[in-house]
């Protein structure tokens, strides 16, 4: 028997939990040689700035042991070129988007989310707040609970009602649940994590810096134990908020460990660059992980972890079957 | 354009390859794979990448190959060239025959090639040859006298010397130690290759710095330069926005494009390579580029760009419309570039995420 995929992404229903994660896949355009992009939950996009931006110097990235670390700098065409190219292309194949945005300002963030609430199609703002803000020193908007609330609200209040908004967290902060509740509060209507973390090599050849940024964010499993722990903490918190999971997600089992955290969509991203059509893959291989545990539909495993800490381990075993309770 | 060329339906293909051979040659290896996908799509210049270290693998990056061959046996294979510089070229030498490797392919612009016979002279450093070959083949085919000039540090390193001989109309090798044709680098013989080939335009695949100096070289005689870059790259399909470099469009603007889906072959001219690993402040979306931007496209149209060598120029102009056009008018679906992409390939094996980060 099928199981039962469908997701809510706020209000808003998806075939399944599967997307992409923001970076990873453009505007799905490339993807779409390789999958095809209408039968994943949503193609969440690189983030979208107002202005065109060239980004950082390379070298932009290096490869650590089972992650990467990236230095892109956020290049892009801007929301005008989006609007124009990126969205219609997304709709006209079938695809769910799910636009993230960036600013270096709250205004920029505001701004963007009512651009896209002016066009149609948009099928949630994710917003990425790992962006330094220029009006307080530089220092990253997801590090701050008053700099973080002051986007979301600012966004949530310039978007359409009916686009939820999903605040991006960073892991590298001391107390990711105050963050996470701070965005709930500013009205958020899910959270999504987490971002990369902050990290750096150095070349012992050349002896410098692998990165012309000098530090990059760390993706790919290496992560995911991390993500696992964000997520948990955060559904532990505040059990009624949606969670986009992302971290380190290279197959069907590590998407369901991910789910059983708390996350009720799960974003793939690092894995995409050595597996073009990865998240059609995951979404098959978690459909098969659940149909091995007897589990109808994947509602029913959302946060699960945290419920079945007092059953016996076997119960959790594949093919035995998950109690409910 | 980049984006129609993604959404026609000659474009790469993910598919499970077959390993047939891996075989040492000179100080390389060259790896046979099955994958009929991608032979029966394949042009010279484009390139494959391969998932490497096997399903739990701690190498996550896309490790990319020009391809140097394709052939009609066993459905249709596909040879590629690499040298052992990290865990994952060697992991991938290990490779033996019957073994099943993830690869996507082909992908990149080919090298765009002259509608009418023209004396075309074959640039090589390193194994950057690989992709040259092929190209030849198709070269020859529309009549056009080749002339190779294949250069490395030692002799072990210079690749397809032999086939370069037999093949070419003429070949010239240099090595940086004089173990094999002519002691230095390909730039000191492009002078006397030229003349003596009276070339037409030049096909370059190799690292960076010579390609900088094939184009500048090229410029004094008005020859077109068809370069194929080596860029480090994370994914090789054009998301991960890894292998930019900046790149003036035919609108004048400079763009950070991306060498794996806007190259990896680009005009010479049309890349800035001496500033490379830089954001030029002129560049698309650099900071504060808006103000400038009309004043950078009026700079570089005056500057003329490319052609404007005071001397030099005997055939060039005549033989660049060809290939330019071959390249911008081709009907060949869904690849603008008719041609061949001989310096990516290069690159793409030469700066191959591995050797560049931990080992390869």
């Amino acid at each position: 028997m099928a199981v039962d995929l469908r997701a809510r992404l706020g209000h808003v229903e998806l075939p399944n939990p599967i997307l992409t994660a923001s970076g990873c896949a453009g505007a799905g355009r490339e993807l779409a040689q390789f999958m095809d992009v209408s039968k994943i939950g949503a193609v969440v996009t690189k983030s979208v700035m107002l202005a065109p931006r060239a980004g950082r110097p390379t070298p932009r990235m290096a490869e650590t042991p089972s992650g990467m670390l990236n230095s892109i700098g956020l290049q892009g065409p801007g929301i005008d070129t989006f609007l124009q190219r990126d969205l219609p292309w997304l709709l006209s194949r079938g695809a769910r988007a799910v636009v993230s945005i960036a600013g270096s300002t709250v205004a920029e963030y505001a701004d963007l989310a009512g651009r896209l609430s002016d066009a149609a199609g948009v099928t949630a703002i994710e917003v990425n707040i790992s962006c330094p803000n220029v009006e307080h020193r530089g220092q990253v908007f997801a590090c701050d609970t008053g700099s973080s609330s002051s986007v979301i609200e600012a966004v949530r209040s310039r978007a359409r009602y009916d686009i939820p908004v999903f605040a991006k967290l960073s892991p590298d902060v001391t107390d990711i649940v105050a963050i996470a509740k701070a965005c709930v509060s500013a009205g958020a209507d899910g959270l999504s994590m987490i971002n990369t973390l902050l990290g750096m090599a150095i070349d012992t050849d050349t002896m410098r810096p692998h990165l012309a940024g000098l530090t990059g964010g760390l993706s790919g499993p290496a992560i995911r134990p991390i993500a696992v722990r964000c997520i948990w903490q955060v559904r532990e918190a505040l059990p009624g908020v949606p969670i986009i999971g992302m971290g380190g997600v290279r197959t069907g089992r590590d998407a369901l460990e991910l789910i059983l955290a708390g996350a009720s969509m799960v974003s793939v991203g690092t894995t995409i660059f050595h597996d073009p059509a990865a998240c059609v893959r995951i979404l098959r291989e978690l459909e098969e992980e659940l149909t091995a545990r007897g589990i109808e539909r994947v509602a029913d495993v959302v946060g699960l972890a945290h419920q079945s800490r007092s059953l016996p381990a076997r119960a959790l075993s594949p093919s035995a079957g998950v109690r409910r309770t | 354009m980049t984006h129609s060329d993604i959404e026609a339906q000659v474009g790469p293909v993910q598919v499970r390859g077959t390993v047939l051979t891996v075989r040492r040659v000179d100080a390389y290896y060259a790896m046979t794979l099955v994958a009929p996908a991608i032979a029966a799509r394949f042009k010279p210049g484009q390139f494959i990448t391969l998932a490497v270290g096997g399903p739990d693998t701690s190498m996550l990056l896309s490790r990319a190959f020009s391809i140097h061959d394709v052939r009609p046996d066993h459905g249709g294979t596909v040879e590629f060239v690499f040298a052992i510089q990290g865990r994952g070229t060697q992991w991938l030498a290990e490779r033996r025959a019957r073994d099943v490797l993830d690869v996507t392919g082909p992908l990149g612009r080919p090298f765009p090639v002259p509608r009418d016979p023209a004396s075309c002279l074959l640039i090589g450093g390193g194994y950057g040859s690989a992709p040259l070959f092929a190209l030849a083949d198709k070269l020859r085919e529309r009549k056009c006298d080749i002339d190779f000039l294949l250069g490395a540090a030692n002799g072990d390193r210079v690749f397809g010397a032999l086939t370069a001989r037999r093949t070419g109309r003429s070949a010239t090798i240099t090595t940086e130690d004089g173990s094999l044709g002519v002691r230095g680098v390909v730039t000191d013989m492009l002078d006397q290759v030229i003349h003596d080939g009276r070339t037409d335009v030049i096909y370059a695949c190799g690292p960076m710095p010579m390609l900088r100096q094939i184009t500048a070289l090229a410029r004094r005689y008005d020859i077109p330069v068809q370069a194929a870059v080596e860029e480090a790259m994370a994914c090789g399909v054009g998301v991960c926005m890894t292998c930019v470099l900046p790149v003036i469009g035919s609108d004048g603007i400079t763009r950070m494009s991306r060498s794996c889906v806007d190259g990896p072959v680009f005009r010479g001219e049309q890349v800035r390579w001496d500033e490379i690993g830089t954001i030029p402040f002129d560049a698309f979306g650099a900071p504060g580029w808006e103000p400038r931007t009309r004043r950078a496209a009026e700079a570089t149209s005056q500057s003329g760009g490319h052609r404007s060598g005071p001397g030099g120029s005997r055939r060039g102009r005549a033989a660049e419309p060809e290939a330019e056009v071959a390249a911008e008018n081709s009907t060949e679906p869904g690849r603008s570039a008719g041609g061949g992409r001989p310096g990516q390939a290069a690159r793409a094996g030469g700066r191959q995420p591995g050797r560049q980060t931990h080992g390869g």
